[in-house]
């Protein structure tokens, strides 16, 4: 039977790694950066968290030694330095060589889907499992940890209050970076490095300094989406391939809420529903496969409209996708 | 010694490679005083101010703000020692609004507060009256507004130091005795204002002392008290050099284009072109004169069918066997056709016309790759050509085979200007043919120029060098702020006489 | 006067002018080479063998039995194909991110003619129909963005990306649509018996007429983009839109033009891939070819024949690194860590081909 609680409880569950993959790559465009290595950090940030919890893990005699302070902090920091160090490749290629973003995004995914797997692959093997898979239970227990009430105040917790701290960051976050774009001194000058570089250059602003803060922050925003899927979504197992395309989905979430972090907040609620409705429409399971596709023509109908529409303020940074060279002006 | 200067130059000197932009220029600027700094294109006026505004860095000489000798590495530099410039090409971000750009970059260890910043900027605006409306977006505002912007963002910063350039270019004569009355309520609050220009008459209006550059070499200050339009002219245009450019008499000069009321919009509804009357006869070389951007080149491109122009316009071309069609409205195939040809070097010389990253032989089929049967290209003729060209016009290059970006600035437009030649055209329009090429080169080009007129080609060729006007042309047509100031003989012609042609206000005598 | 602050960086970046064609090469292969040394330090630290061996294994995996060097020349011609495709659009500055959604809608639209037709037509008419459809399918796909570029300057990038997931749910439908046997949720081999729409092998080499296909096709290729006029026409306006249209080009019409075409080709790579060699269509079927092809195109500068040499590269590199995680008991997934590191290096070399760093000059105060 249809619970529309449950669904709307599923669809946040799914929306808060495209959440944080699409706060991620809003910073990172609002530097003029269009970094399509998102997908590719997000795996190397799932990865990097896994590797940590999992060597916290075994570190320890028994699972019932584990320090819930450590067990967070570990993969958190982990993951946040893999995908710091993979927004620093990125932008090394892109900002200091000025190399072709489109190009050094693609070859960031294909490498860090790689990372991803290839690790994820070697730890499981290293396990020695029947089950391609690891299994971090322990460190996922602190990390689904849900707020006090969830189980006790019906529906109200079953929505608001039944998930894991990261849920809740993801949430915070956007609200942060919103502000910070729309209120904030910084946020101003970074918004005007996307927009028109010589300008913001001419005004006194380090481009290429705002530009490296800026994709290195989002991507380790975007990775603890990699993160949260492993070690809340996914209850602790990593499989490979199983973060699967949403960090395309978090790409196309970024054109949805047209650069807004907060529009992306209902964003991913949206885009985690339309996610998973194929799970609530009768019929054959082959239908469910079509349904799969409307996150996607959402996105080109919202890509379409705002071409047509052509409002400035619902554009992407006017200068996104090229590289500045001061003496090019 | 009195007070020292707010700011003074000694001896700086700029080149770019082989160019000498700015040589050994002195100036000084007091408290409170307006300086224009006025000169030719091209006499390195914005060069000099961009070294005071820390966009470039001079080889050598010093400058001093309020006698310590200072180094201006950057606009940040410049901003530190209170120096403001206000460029033409407007350095805003179009979705945001005036405060937001205002604000930017600056770091005054306040909070951040628009608000707080809107309140400043209202107070800046009362005291210089000043009109903006805080809600529009840059890219909802009038040109005029975004130079408003422009300059109070600078005062905002705290600038004593204002350096506007080319500021009346871009405006309507009301929205620029707006802009006086401002820059003189800045003089009374001592501020130092300094001018590029090259409107004698707003200098005269406008300024206390004149700095006159030529040719990037310091000339001289006066007071303006004590200057002319006739002395400023000659301090400005120099001694006449004679340049025995040889001119033939025009052979049966016969009527092909005949232009009438015509008059072209800008994309912000300005007239750049209005109401422009003339005629170009076959056989003879008409020259046009004027600031750069007083609407040659719409002027041309209306010509070429590349401008919409304004109702009423009407461009006659008349062939070799009398028969008459309409320019306006056909499209610029078709006028090519016609055998109209144009060669226009833009400033940035690759922007129209060549495709800098193909070689020589591939740009010359742009204008006729479409010909020939097959879906292939013909590349022998063109090839001929390209090498044809290399050879009769002296191109510098490795091989045809080079592409045009890699050749030096002389050489591009040897290829442009001998492709468009080679296309035997019954008018052909050159603009700024030979910018940037040196002696031997320029004389090729007046050379092919005369050999066209001789063919009967009717040549209109739009030039910065008034000598050469003089004695290439036969007429010489005078250009100034999208109107026809004057149709002169190039045989008869003096130089001063165009120079006040071109500087003089227009739009103050139209309305006496 | 003495103590002037330093007046300039130790060093600024600056364009270069001219670069002569063998230097640019030797930069790029000296960046393949130093990412080479890279990889097979990041291989040591995990094998523990020497370089030499990881080499050695390398080799082995790309040309060590026939059938691996007919496996890879397949790998080749098939990369290379959409590779072709994407490239036309490239050289317009179309960024078409589409090709794997191209290529996959392509294929589906082989795989339904082989089984709607399979046997109801002679094979010879069907194979010339699935081509057809192919080819009419791929172009489509690539035409819609076209459309929304040409007309409203809709971003491209993201049109064509968003287009690959599309086609892959549509694919993913038609799998449980035609699913054999029933359950699987797989195509399974198409016409397996009957072999109508399998395309012809040539003598025992199941993989040879793929490869004359993809040969021809970058001929083709070569000679549509330097010698004819709408191989012009694409250089212009990928060049310079104001030349293209100051010369009278109608840039909206050879937008669409192009991108039909680059769909086209691939569509024809998607009924290689279906109708020459798996027999079968899945959601994989492209296998991150429309991605791995624009680094191919790129990295090749746009020129077909470099083009060959490119995929290569890659083709190699997969294979390679494949052989040694299967010999040293790695994970597969070795290969993309492998080609993210040598890409790595590739497309930072394009720095020093692009600018060169000038030094201070130790300037003289003379007095």
């Amino acid at each position: 039977m249809f619970s529309l609680i449950t669904f709307l409880h599923r669809a946040i569950m799914q929306g808060i790694p495209l959440l944080f993959g699409s706060t991620g790559e809003i910073m990172t465009e609002k530097s003029g950066n269009l970094n399509l290595g998102i997908p590719g950090v997000m795996y190397i940030g799932g990865m990097s968290g896994v590797i940590g919890a999992f060597l916290y893990e075994n570190s320890l005699s028994s699972p019932s030694d584990a320090v819930g302070f450590l067990a967070v902090m570990i993969p958190l920091l982990c993951c946040a330095l893999g995908s710091l160090l993979a927004g620093l490749i990125y932008c090394f290629l892109t900002v200091t060589l000025r190399a072709n973003q489109n190009v050094t995004g693609l070859a960031l995914t294909t490498f860090g889907t790689g990372f991803g797997n290839f690790f994820g692959g070697s730890l499981i093997k290293l396990t020695g499992a029947d089950v391609p898979s690891v299994a971090l239970t322990t460190t996922s227990n602190f990390f689904r940890t849900t707020l006090p009430g969830a189980e006790t105040t019906g529906w109200f917790g079953k929505l608001f209050l039944s998930y894991g701290f990261l849920a809740y960051a993801a949430v915070i976050i956007a609200i942060i970076c919103s502000y910070f774009l729309n209120h904030t001194r910084h946020g101003l000058n970074l918004r005007a490095v996307g927009e028109n570089p010589a300008t913001a250059d001419a005004a006194g602003i380090n481009v290429n300094r705002a530009k490296y803060l800026s994709t290195c922050i989002g991507s380790v925003i975007a990775g603890f989406g990699g993160l949260y899927y492993v070690m809340d979504y996914a209850n602790g197992v990593w499989s490979n391939d199983g973060f699967g395309d949403r960090g395309w989905l978090a790409i196309a979430l970024v054109i949805f809420a047209i650069w807004r972090p907060n529009l992306s907040i209902l964003g991913s609620i949206v885009f985690g529903g339309l996610y998973i409705v194929y799970l609530y429409v009768p019929g054959a399971l082959r239908t469910q496969e079509l349904y799969k596709m409307i996150p996607y023509v959402v996105t080109i109908v919202v890509l379409i409209l705002v071409s047509v529409r052509d409002k400035k303020e619902n554009q992407g940074p006017a200068s996104l996708g090229l590289s500045y060279f001061r003496e090019d002006r | 010694m009195g007070a020292p200067f707010a700011l003074e130059l000694k001896g700086i000197t700029k080149t770019f490679g082989s160019t000498i932009a700015n040589k050994d220029v002195d100036l000084q600027v007091k408290n409170g005083e307006i300086l224009s700094i006025l000169g030719e294109n091209g006499s390195g006026k914005t060069t000099l101010m961009n070294m005071v505004s820390g966009i470039y860095f001079p080889d050598s000489g010093e400058i001093y703000v309020d006698g310590k000798e200072v180094v201006i590495k950057s606009p940040k530099d410049a901003f530190d020692l209170k120096i403001g410039m206000i460029h033409q090409h407007f350095k805003l971000v179009d979705v945001f609004n005036a405060v937001q750009n205002i604000v930017l970059g600056v770091n005054d260890g306040k909070k951040y507060n628009l608000k707080e910043a809107e309140k400043r900027v209202k107070a800046i605006c009362d005291k210089y009256g000043f009109v903006i409306d805080f809600s529009k977006k840059i890219y909802e505002m009038s040109v005029s507004e975004k130079q408003t912007v422009e300059i109070i963002k600078v005062l905002y910063r705290g600038a004593d130091i204002l350096i506007l350039d080319e500021p009346t270019a871009v405006l309507t004569p009301q929205e620029t005795e707006k802009l006086f009355d401002v820059l003189r309520k800045m003089r009374e609050d001592n501020k130092s204002i300094i001018i590029i220009t090259h409107k004698l008459h707003e200098v005269l209006e406008i300024s206390d002392r004149v700095t006159i550059l030529r040719k990037g070499m310091y000339v001289g200050t006066v007071e303006t008290k004590d200057a002319t339009e006739q002395s400023l002219t000659e301090m400005m245009m120099g001694e006449k050099v004679s340049l025995n450019i040889k001119r033939t008499e025009p052979k049966n000069p016969e009527l092909r284009i005949d232009v009438k009321n015509l008059s072209v919009k800008n994309h912000e509804g300005k007239l750049v072109l209005d109401n422009v009357n003339f005629t170009a006869n076959s056989g003879e070389i008409l020259g046009i004169a004027g600031i750069s951007g007083c609407g040659q080149k719409e002027l041309l491109e209306s010509i070429a069918g590349l401008q919409q122009t304004v109702k009423g316009s009407s461009i006659l071309y008349k062939s070799k066997d009398g028969e008459e069609s309409q320019l306006v409205g056909k499209s610029p195939k078709e006028i090519r056709k016609l055998g109209v040809a144009l060669s226009f070097v833009p400033e940035d010389r690759l922007g129209m016309g060549l495709v800098g990253n193909m070689d020589i032989v591939d740009n010359m089929m742009l204008r006729s790759y479409k010909g020939g049967h097959t879906a292939f290209l013909e590349r022998k003729a063109p090839k001929d050509l390209a090498n044809t060209i290399i050879k009769d016009l002296e191109v510098v290059t490795p091989s045809a085979e080079t592409p045009v970006r890699r050749l030096s600035g002389g050489n591009v437009q040897k290829v442009l200007v001998g492709r468009e030649i080679a296309s035997n055209p019954t008018v052909l329009m050159v603009a700024y043919p030979v910018r940037g090429l040196d002696v031997n080169s320029s004389y090729l080009i007046y050379d092919l120029l005369n050999k066209q007129k001789e063919h009967g080609t009717s040549v209109i060729f739009v030039g910065e060098d008034l000598d050469v006007l003089i004695e290439l042309c036969d007429r010489i047509m005078v250009m100034n702020s999208g109107k026809i100031t004057g149709i002169v003989d190039g045989r008869t012609a003096k130089k001063d006489e165009i120079g006040i042609l071109m500087t003089k206000n227009t739009d103050r005598e139209g309305k006496a | 006067m003495s103590n002037k602050k330093v007046r300039e960086p130790l060093f600024h970046v600056a364009k270069r002018g001219y670069v002569p064609k063998y230097k640019s090469w030797a930069i790029r292969l000296g960046s393949i080479i130093a990412a080479l040394i890279v990889c097979a330090v990041v291989t040591m630290l995990l094998t523990g063998e020497n370089p030499i061996s990881v080499y050695k294994t390398m080799f082995e995996g790309a040309f060590g039995t026939e059938r691996k060097i007919w496996k890879l020349l397949q790998s080749l011609a098939m990369l290379l194909c959409v590779s072709l495709a994407i490239t036309p659009a490239f050289k317009m500055r179309f960024w078409n991110i589409g090709g794997e959604g191209q290529v996959l809608i392509g294929g589906l639209a082989t795989a339904a003619c082989m089984i709607l037709l399979g046997g109801k037509v002679p094979n010879a008419l069907l194979i010339i129909i699935m081509l057809v459809a192919s080819i009419i399918a791929g172009a489509v796909w690539a035409l819609i963005p076209a459309v929304f570029k040409a007309r409203f300057n809709t971003n491209e990038t993201l049109f064509t990306l968003m287009m690959n997931y599309v086609a892959i749910q549509i694919v993913s439908y038609f799998c449980m649509y035609w699913e054999n046997p029933k359950g699987s949720g797989k195509i399974g081999v198409i016409n397996s018996n009957t072999m109508d729409g399998w395309l012809p092998t040539i003598g025992k080499y199941d993989y040879l007429l793929n490869i004359i296909i993809v040969l021809v096709i970058t001929i083709a290729m070569y000679v549509y983009l330097k010698y004819s006029k709408h191989g012009y026409e694409i250089s212009v306006v990928g060049e310079s839109e104001n030349t293209a249209r100051y010369i009278g080009i109608n840039v909206k019409k050879v937008i669409m033009r192009t991108l039909f075409l680059s769909g086209a080709i691939c569509g024809i790579a998607g009924f290689l891939l279906v109708g020459g060699t798996d027999h079968t269509i899945s959601s994989t079927t492209a296998d991150g070819r429309g991605f791995t092809a624009i680094m191919v195109s790129w990295l090749a500068k746009f020129n077909p024949i470099y083009m060959i040499l490119t995929s290569f590269l890659l083709v190699f590199l997969d294979a390679g690194a494949s052989q040694i995680s299967m010999v040293f008991n790695l994970n597969e997934s070795f290969s993309d860590i492998i080609t993210g590191i040598i890409l790595f290096f590739i497309i930072g070399s394009e720095f020093f081909i692009n600018y060169e760093l000038k030094f201070r000059k130790s300037k003289k105060e003379v007095k």
